[in-house]
């Protein structure tokens, strides 16, 4: 703790502090320095001094979040839920920011640790490099860096989705300021601290699929043709945790829900996104064809084949089959045969053309 | 306190569509001029719906990155930043007011700027863009200048822009000849040359980023490579012509320059940075009498 906080706590006096159980005031008796468990009053500036001296965790506390924490509510809330600050007292939130304390933000993993004179600072990495030397990391200082890591995934293909679950590993930002932290997490999570924030003062602003289907022009008008069951089996297919880290909070219309599960994401989807609504385009016009009837022979072993393909697809696997690994039935020389045994010259599934 | 907020359309597609965009804000944000500066997207995160409530300034420049008045401009950002009520006009004639809104769901005052691609500084941008690609900055001598825009297929505001700027830049003299040609409509960029007595031609497209458009359509249609794959000359050699190809208008640093334009003209205090911009960016001033 240097002198000058406690001088501008001290002058900070005149107005009154009550911050985090800090209770500070300047009465016609002196000062008042009260702490849980150690009150003083009647206090002159060497009094305050040796009060503030045996308590000096709760004035760099006050410092901190007077003086260098951000104004903006949604970033400030979201700082103290990091450090747990509105459940846990001064003493015992220092004791465990000194080690560092550890929260988790969609697939990040974000440690506030303890400086000098109150000062915080935060390390942000994905959570699979938790407890990595920073060392074995690529560091990055400036949070507009984060904008080029999160555009690609492990596999260098481009992330669409800032939530998916996709982040690549192997970086770290090991020295953030406060502000620099909620900075780097609004590149990587846009938005999320906010409509979190917004939700926990109750005051998210949800539309649900009806009313963003029917706020849509130009050539995504045709989406909220879209009936209640598509729009569960776009839910499923778009909005669960193995896809989007956002918990949905958006259902069918005000009275009615979305069967599926909304996911346990920490941050709030508001609304369906631009990927399901330009999705949604191209299933309403998906949707709009009639069934037809089609006769093909397949054995039973070729059926399940067509289902393991299906099924290796949807949950993106396809790279996890390995390349001589006939027993699977999404190994592409099984695919392949499948192919060259079902497939006419046109190209059409056991020779069967599609009717229009 | 007052922020700066730069929408553009972003994509699902191209991960390369939002990075003049970033470029042009970490610019902005280089001359202090604004609190804060961020960047909001159609079809990328932060959304328009959503990139309001990442800013904590009162006063908001919201500065569409498009080229022209148009659906976007007066429809979809302003019914999204949930302004329409305010801000929705059709107005079909170019000439800009900036607008005044208070969004739906943020204490905020919305400040809408017109969009960049009719401003009258593009024209700047435009001939900057063909001083970077010929490596010449007193290129015009000799040489032929055409703008290229996508045409009237969905928006007949997009042609005038690319005329508008045509005709000021023919109007200083500077290119032996200016032409606007279009990509889905007469006149045609297929046919470039026939447009040209020049031996050398600067071809501009007017788009913000680089993508199909830019990197595959034009130069297959004017001939500069039979297969985009395969790349291009920078010259390129079609039909006796030297056509220098230089990819979207956009990524040209100086577009900063416009972004600021916009945003001042609408009541922002930019302070010095148009002038720090031109300076950072390389921006040439416009003679006198422009």
């Amino acid at each position: 703790m240097q002198p000058e906080q406690v001088d501008r706590l001290r002058e900070a006096a005149d107005a009154g502090v009550s911050f985090d159980g800090l209770d500070v005031e300047r009465g016609d008796d002196g000062y008042r320095f009260a702490v849980p468990g150690d009150e003083r009053t009647g206090l002159d500036a060497d009094g305050f001094r040796a009060a503030a001296a045996d308590a000096a965790g709760y004035v760099t506390n006050w410092c901190f979040w007077n003086e260098t924490a951000p104004s903006y509510d949604a970033r400030r809330s979201f700082l103290r839920w990091l450090e747990s600050a509105d459940e846990r007292a001064v003493p015992d939130r220092y004791e465990s920011l000194t080690d560092g304390v550890v929260r988790h933000w969609g697939e990040l993993e974000l440690t506030a640790t303890l400086g000098d004179d109150g000062h915080r600072t935060y390390d942000l990495r994905h959570e699979t490099d938790g407890g990595r030397p920073v060392a074995d990391l690529d560091a990055f200082e400036d949070p507009l860096e984060a904008r080029e890591l999160v555009t690609y995934d492990e596999k260098g293909r481009y992330r669409p989705l800032k939530t998916a679950p996709t982040l690549r590993t192997g970086w770290v930002f090991p020295g953030l300021s406060a502000r620099e932290l909620t900075e780097t997490v609004g590149h990587v999570y846009p938005a999320t601290v906010e409509n979190w924030h917004r939700e926990r003062e109750g005051d998210l602003d949800v539309s649900h699929w009806r009313e963003t289907a029917e706020r849509q022009t130009g050539i995504y008008d045709i989406v909220d043709e879209l009936d209640r069951e598509a729009v569960e089996r776009i839910a499923a297919t778009c909005c669960v945790d193995s896809q989007c880290l956002k918990r949905r909070e958006w259902e069918y219309d005000e009275g009615t829900e979305v069967d599926v599960d909304g996911g346990d994401g920490e941050f709030p989807c508001r609304e369906p996104c631009s990927l399901v609504v330009a999705a949604a385009r191209k299933w309403t016009t998906l949707e709009r064809e009639e069934t037809h009837t089609y006769e093909f022979e397949l054995t039973p072993s070729e059926k399940e084949q067509v289902e393991e393909i299906i099924d290796t697809v949807a949950d993106g696997r396809t790279d996890d089959v390995r390349e001589a690994d006939v027993y699977e039935g999404a190994n592409r020389y099984r695919a392949r045969y499948l192919r060259e045994k079902l497939f006419g010259d046109e190209g059409n599934l056991a020779g069967v053309p599609t009717e229009d | 306190m007052q922020a700066l907020v730069i929408v553009a359309h972003g994509s699902h597609l191209n991960p390369d569509s939002s990075t003049p965009t970033y470029r042009h804000a970490d610019t902005v944000r280089e001359t202090g001029a604004f609190d804060e500066v961020v960047t909001g997207f159609w079809k990328e995160e932060p959304h328009f719906r959503e990139v309001l409530r990442t800013v904590e300034s009162d006063e908001v420049y919201v500065v569409p990155l498009f080229i022209s008045e148009g659906y976007f401009t007066e429809e979809v950002i302003p019914r999204e930043l949930r302004v329409d009520d305010d801000v929705g006009l059709d107005d079909p004639d170019p000439g800009w007011e900036p607008r005044r809104g208070a969004p739906e769901d943020v204490d905020k005052s919305v400040h809408y700027c017109g969009p960049v691609g009719t401003h009258d500084a593009m024209s700047d941008v435009i001939v900057q863009r063909a001083e970077s690609v010929t490596g010449d900055t007193d290129v015009g001598d000799g040489f032929g200048l055409t703008v290229v825009g996508h045409g009237t297929e969905r928006n007949e505001n997009s042609a005038k822009a690319i005329e508008y700027h045509a005709d000021r830049i023919r109007e200083r003299g500077r290119f032996d000849e200016v032409k606007a040609l279009f990509m889905d409509e007469d006149p045609e960029v297929d046919d470039v040359t026939d447009f040209f007595e020049s031996d050398d031609v600067v071809v501009v497209p007017l788009f913000i980023a680089d993508g199909y458009h830019t990197q595959e359509d034009i130069p297959e249609d004017m001939g500069l490579t039979d297969d985009y794959r395969k790349g291009w000359e920078t010259p390129g050699e079609v039909d006796g012509h030297h056509i220098w190809y230089s990819g979207a208008v956009g990524t040209e640093d100086l577009m900063a320059d416009v972004v600021l334009e916009r945003a001042a003209e609408a009541g922002a205090d930019v302070g010095d940075a148009i002038e720090t911009v031109r300076e950072l960016t390389g921006g040439v001033r416009p003679p006198a009498d422009d």
